[in-house]
């Protein structure tokens, strides 16, 4: 199990060096630093002095192992438009992506599992298959067009919430929170559903096929011979079963719903990292870019790895076996 | 004769399909004794593990009860739904599967599967729950059972864990085991223990058994006497003696061969030319006509009448005598 957990940590590791050596390379293909930092009146050696501070002279492993080791510690350089540390910056507006995604993510687990519960087991009823015929709903359309759907409604309509921005927020030990003011938890309410909408019905629609096959094991049918009652069958033996394989395509999709923050935060002028990176790109913020890039690989592999150790809770056999393999 | 711990009455099961019904079990009555073993024998697909799952509940849709009565220790059960059959299974009809590998959820301690099976039935407590749990291993034979509650269905022999099975159907202490080809999925080096141990514990507890299986081997080893089903009806019915060595039904007879209990070979069953007819084309009159050695033209316009000789009963029109040939 050590062994097993070391290895997928080294595989991530490898996995953030390649996207590292991504993030560096816009550096040096995109546009030149040196040409973005000076102005129109430069001269060859305010250039070369340049090209010295920033390493630009050195050869690229070692160019490449600087950014790594300063990306590791946070430090990913000056951003080109604001002239501020880049880290700082993020420091500013990952509270705001990382609240929304929690409450995105939290709202497409919980409804998506109950709800996919909920339609394996009524398989036939009539609010079963309203809710599976809605749900089609959540997979077709686009997020913009559900945000601005729900805005238009909401907002524009019936004037209930606000359709962009944080509203107030409260600043917990450098955190800046929305959790704690009602205009916050207000402002987060259209957009957390924005995002979220096709992570919970993607998660409803397997939950329901994974379930459905499982409800048709024998281990169930034995549970039921047993006497077992309706809902020890359904929760203890048929759910969990049920989320061994639906764990993965969750955590896949917890990542995606940081990365398809973008569209959300632009949407709703959601002060986040992703409305960030959508400006960063308009005036070829490098600095800004190559740290976006770093800051969702990690949480990716983060992601990825958490699910990973999630198998082994869940599911005994694959404890043993890795024991054994190693 | 003590009262019948089963006894089902021209029991009919039928599934209904776009080209007509089906009737798996077609006006089948047996009564199995406290304590009895009764074994059901048949080709595949003769309606055995039908009419088992209609006792204990479990026919999967659309196939159903049509017709007739069953009833368990003197309470007609036919009826019932939901709940009141919940109560039943386990308590008073345990049941084991033919796979011992499937039929234990593999995310469950076999010790929380086999307690939470006793608490659904019994007025104990989880402690007291938890004792029987390890008696209830080291009975079926499994070693160190203290330890081996605690051991997922993955740590166990296919034989072990049909040990477990067993243990689990017997926890609740039902008065009747239906018990559909037991060994079949089993290496043939522990099949002969696993019958013995599921003779011994039910004999020891009183407790009768309803044992399907296809292998006229296990028939002659563990039942008292011997029920024969064809396409859905039952052909012949009696003291396991006089069916192995005088049947009275030509069927019964070719599922002997030709030299009744003179051979143990396992491919006696497909001696009888020809195959069982599908449901949804069965020949008019008795089913077995095409195949039969002895039909004549009678036998294809009305089923074999009903003929009783002490204990036993036959459905034919031609019964083969005492002596075993015409
Ligand atoms: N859903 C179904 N639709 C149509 N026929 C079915 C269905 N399920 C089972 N059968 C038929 O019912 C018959 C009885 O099956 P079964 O009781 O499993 O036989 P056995 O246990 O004796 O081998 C078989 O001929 C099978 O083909
Ligand atoms: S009734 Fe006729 S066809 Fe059927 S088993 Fe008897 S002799 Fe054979
Ligand atoms: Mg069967």
């Amino acid at each position: 199990m050590l062994a097993y957990v070391i290895q997928r940590v080294f595989q991530s590791a490898i996995v953030l060096l390649v996207v590292g050596l991504v993030a560096f390379s816009m550096f040096r293909f995109v546009g030149d630093p040196v040409d973005n930092m000076l102005g129109q009146e430069r001269t060859q050696a305010d250039i070369e002095r340049l090209r010295t501070t920033l390493g630009l002279d050195q050869p690229f492993p070692v160019q490449y192992y600087k950014f790594l080791t300063n990306a590791a510690q946070g430090n990913f350089g000056v951003s080109y438009r604001q002239g501020r540390p880049v880290s700082d910056i993020l420091m500013e507006r990952a509270p705001a992506t990382l609240e929304l995604a929690a409450v995105s993510g939290f709202l497409a687990i919980t409804i998506g599992i109950g709800l996919g519960v909920f339609t394996a087991i009524r398989r036939n009823g009539f609010a079963a298959n309203a809710i599976m015929s809605i749900s089609l709903i959540g997979v077709s359309l686009p997020t913009f067009l559900i945000g601005i759907l729900l805005i238009y409604l909401f907002s524009v309509e019936l004037g209930w919430l606000p359709s962009f921005g944080r509203g107030e927020t409260v600043d917990v030990g450098g955190w800046s929170t929305g959790f704690l003011t009602s205009s916050g938890l207000q402002a987060l309410i259209l957009p957390s559903i924005t995002l979220g909408l096709y992570q919970m019905t993607l998660i409803m629609r397997l939950v329901r096929s994974e379930m459905l096959e499982v409800l048709r094991q024998d281990y169930i049918r034995f549970a039921r011979a047993r006497g077992l009652r309706e809902r020890a069958v359904n929760f203890r033996h048929a759910l969990k079963n049920t989320l061994v394989p639906v764990i993965t395509v969750t955590g896949l999709q917890l990542g995606s719903i940081i990365a398809f923050a973008i569209i959300t935060e632009t949407v709703f002028q959601w002060p986040g990292v992703g409305l960030l990176f959508i400006n960063a790109i308009q005036f070829v913020d490098i600095p800004v870019m190559a740290a976006y890039l770093m800051l969702i690989s990690v949480m990716f592999v983060g992601i990825n790895l958490i699910v990973d150790l999630l198998y082994f809770a869940i599911d005994p056999r694959l404890r043993a076996d890795r024991t054994a393999a190693h | 004769m003590k009262e019948a711990v089963l006894s089902i009455r021209d029991l009919t099961v039928e599934i209904p399909t776009r080209h007509g019904i089906l009737r798996p079990v077609d006006g089948v009555s047996y009564d199995i004794a406290p304590g009895e073993v009764l074994g059901v024998v048949g080709e595949s697909g003769a309606g055995k593990s039908m009419a088992g799952n209609a006792v204990i509940g479990l026919l999967t849709p659309p196939a159903h009860i049509a017709g007739g009565e069953i009833v368990v220790n003197g309470q007609r059960i036919d009826q019932l739904t939901g709940e009141a059959m919940r109560r039943l299974r386990g308590k008073q009809i345990g049941m084991v599967f033919q796979d011992p590998l499937t039929s234990l959820n593999p995310l469950l301690r076999i010790g929380d599967q086999l307690t939470e099976t006793m608490l659904a039935h019994l007025d104990i407590s989880r402690t007291e729950a938890e004792e029987r749990a390890v008696a209830a291993l080291a009975e079926v034979g499994i070693p160190g059972a203290a330890e081996r509650v605690n051991s997922y269905p993955h740590e166990f022999s296919g034989g072990m864990r049909q040990r477990v099975v067993i243990a689990l159907a017997l926890c609740a202490e039902p008065s009747l085991i239906i018990a559909d080809e037991p060994t079949t999925a089993l290496d043939v080096s522990v099949q002969a223990q696993i019958i013995a141990l599921l003779k011994r514990l039910c004999r020891d507890r009183g407790t009768a058994i309803m044992l399907i299986t296809h292998d006229m081997g296990v028939i002659a080893e563990a039942a008292d006497r011997v029920a024969v089903m064809y396409a859905g009806r039952l052909a012949e019915l009696g003291p396991v003696r006089e069916v192995l060595m005088q049947p009275h039904h030509p069927y019964t007879a070719g599922l002997m061969g030709s030299t009744p209990l003179a051979s143990r070979g396992k491919d006696r069953l497909h001696q009888i030319p020809g195959a069982m007819p599908r449901l949804d084309s069965l020949p008019g009159g008795c089913a077995f006509h095409p195949r039969c050695p002895r039909a004549a033209a009678r036998c294809s316009s009305a089923p074999g009448p009903l003929i009783t000789d002490g204990d036993g009963r036959a459905a034919c029109w031609f019964p083969l005598d005492r002596e075993g040939v015409a």
